[in-house]
């Protein structure tokens, strides 16, 4: 057992019971921010304990592998985990003010670090079954904050998200148990050594093409997204920015895990689907937003789109693409789960986010400007905020590859989700509010302003260094790309060294039963 | 054996599509509940079966000493049948809660989070 490697679920975990006991009183919500931030910190530890050994492994209950369930943290895991955190602490913050008692009573803190250790646990697993598991503690939490307050639109966009979740859910399921079944093994690392040894590779095709689908509804991909659009303006403002900070940043992520790692032996199939699915998401994600009139709407469907360019990343397969794959993952959760938090103040101050009824937030509210324009910006890919950086690398690597269309594609959408952000700004901030209201900061009590606005500016200053020093991070990205790419450090971390371990007769294999 | 629970799989799948076309809300569940029982019986399966067999070590061994059937699947199958258990659950309250709130069950009413172009 590695407290490192465990303490990013415990810890979590601990604060949802603690949180639960305390939830009818204030002691929940200043638990709930004191848990994250304890999660940030135990992120960074980790973070450095890999930076500085490689790949660390735990086995669970001192089950040796492939048998017992693996935690295991290479760089990209341990960067998901630490941005969780920062998000986990940002919001946790901000729900201070967004989060009425009503809510809280009803276990708002404690379902919300249920989510932190779902998301954390599906990072870390190093087992196809027991990140199944971890979907599920992620989904379940997040089903109880979609329709936490019970308004009709909530159940409404949760009938959708819960039905389209769980066929995803049972897709996944179905994969998991065929592979098995072809393998005898659900190891993560040793799969990835298995799968080479499958005779009847048709098969194995059509296992990848279900988690394909499985993961790309949860990461929702052209065409399986309807069910984001549908729900995640309905919520409270903390769990919409949660959710689109992490939710399906979790399905790319298993996307990329299972297709560097397992899903490998035919990627002139696999990965050119994966391409296709790649464009099409990214235009229809920025054609819905154009289509949209409410903020939150508009924003809703730019994480279907911003989520094709991060599957492009990964269908190109190259070195140079997924560091741009992973570049990308990491700028996109802090740049969005940010601007659904502006988002929620302009809700706040100037009283809605559908944008023929609100307005006049530059000339009142200039602060709040600056603080939408920087993940705005960044966003759209203006230089020098992060979102340039991780367009410019996949476009470079698409142009790299050959693959024109897909730059042009990439570019394209680029502008149109500038025309989205104009869009946001002109009607929001610039034209005069219909109302005659003034939205000024000020309307919000002082305790308030604080909550709602340090974690913004916290966020808007982390896309600043992203984009005025992107060095490390793109250095960091190469690294945590070399290692996605050449598996072999991920699997000595998990199996130890290559000398095959000895299979009890009958308990594991499968051709020993057969 | 295989072969008698795939086709069974087959049969279950080819129910839970037909219900879950439906516009009724609750149909679609009834053939969630039935596509995750065909999930179940495919991880079964796939851990091949052994019939009378149990997985028992004798005292004395470390492994067992002859084919037994593979315990793994099974402790598989009933992890997943706890969780899909749970979310059945909720999501039977949560269409019940819809249907006492929105006062319908057919899917292409419920458009208050989506309305039509024009219908605010």
């Amino acid at each position: 057992m590695s407290w490192v490697l465990a303490s990013p679920i415990i810890i979590p975990f601990a604060t949802a019971v603690l949180a639960f006991l305390f939830r009818a009183g204030p002691e929940g919500r200043w638990l709930s921010v004191i848990g994250s931030a304890g999660l940030l910190v135990a992120s960074i530890i980790l973070m450095v304990d890999v930076l500085d050994q490689g790949v660390i492994a735990a086995q669970m209950g001192e089950w040796a592998a492939p048998f017992g369930i693996t935690l295991v943290a290479d760089l990209l895991s341990a960067v998901m985990v630490v941005i969780t955190g920062i998000t986990g602490l940002a919001v946790a913050v901000y729900a201070l003010s967004d989060i009425d008692t009503k809510k809280e009573a009803l276990g708002y803190h404690a379902l919300f670090q249920v989510l932190l250790a779902g998301v954390c646990g599906a990072f870390l697993t190093g087992d196809l079954f027991n990140l199944y598991v971890w979907f599920e503690v992620m989904l379940i939490s997040s089903f109880g904050l979609l329709i936490l307050g019970g308004r009709k639109v909530q159940l409404d966009g949760g009938i959708k998200y819960v039905t389209l979740n769980l066929v995803s859910t049972i897709l996944f399921l179905s994969g998991v148990g065929l592979l098995y079944g072809m393998t005898g093994t659900l190891n993560m690392a040793d799969l990835h050594g298995a799968v080479q040894e499958v005779e009847n590779e048709g098969l194995l095709i059509v296992i990848a093409i279900l988690f394909m689908i499985a993961f790309g509804v949860k990461a929702a991909v052209f065409p399986l997204f309807f069910w984001l659009p549908a729900s995640y303006h309905t919520p409270a403002i903390s769990v919409s920015a949660i959710f689109a900070g992490l939710l399906t940043k979790v399905g790319v992520y298993a996307l990329i895990r299972t297709f560097t790692l397992i899903f490998t032996t035919d990627i002139a199939y696999t990965h050119t689907i994966l391409l296709w699915v790649a464009g099409f998401t990214m235009v229809t994600g920025v054609l819905g937003a154009a289509a949209m009139n409410d903020i939150r709407r508009i924003l809703s469907f730019h994480i279907v789109s911003q989520i094709g360019y991060m599957i492009l990343g990964l269908a190109l397969f190259t070195p140079l693409a997924i560091v741009g794959a992973v570049f990308y993952l990491v700028h996109h959760i802090i740049v969005k789960a940010n601007l659904f938090l502006v988002a929620g103040v302009a809700q706040r101050i100037a009283g809605s986010t559908d944008l023929d009824r609100i307005g006049g937030l530059y000339r009142y509210a200039p602060f709040l400007g600056l603080l939408f324009l920087i993940p705005a910006f960044s966003l759209a890919g203006f230089p020098p905020l992060s979102g340039f950086w991780a367009k410019y690398v996949l476009v470079k690597a698409s142009l790299d590859a050959g693959a024109w269309w897909i730059a042009a594609v990439a570019l394209v959408v680029g502008l149109l989700t500038i025309y989205s952000m104009t869009k946001i700004w002109g009607y929001a901030f610039w034209k005069p509010h219909p109302g005659g209201v003034e939205p000024r900061l000020s309307r919000l009590e002082g305790k308030d302003r604080a909550a709602l606005l340090t974690p913004i500016a916290a966020l808007a200053v982390l896309t600043c260094i992203i984009g005025f020093f992107p060095e490390p991070f793109v250095q960091f990205a190469e690294r945590s790309a070399a290692q996605l790419l050449d598996p072999t450090e991920y699997i000595t971390a998990v199996l130890g060294e290559p000398a095959e371990p000895e299979v009890p007769a009958g308990l594991a294999r499968l051709e020993v039963t057969e | 054996m295989e072969i008698l629970v795939a086709i069974m799989v087959g049969v279950l799948v080819a129910a839970s599509v037909y219900l879950m076309l439906a516009r009724n809300v609750l149909r679609f569940l009834f053939g969630l509940i039935l596509i995750s029982n065909a999930a179940n019986l495919i991880i079964f399966a796939s851990g091949r079966l052994t019939a009378e067999a149990p997985p028992l070590i004798p005292e004395g061994a470390d492994a067992p000493l002859e084919t037994v059937a593979n315990a793994l699947p099974q402790a598989l199958v009933l992890t997943a049948i706890v969780i899909g258990f749970g979310l059945f659950a909720f999501a039977l309250t949560l269409v019940f809660r819809t249907y006492q709130n929105l006062g319908t069950l057919n899917s292409d009413e419920m458009r208050l989070a989506e309305p039509e172009e024009g219908g605010k």
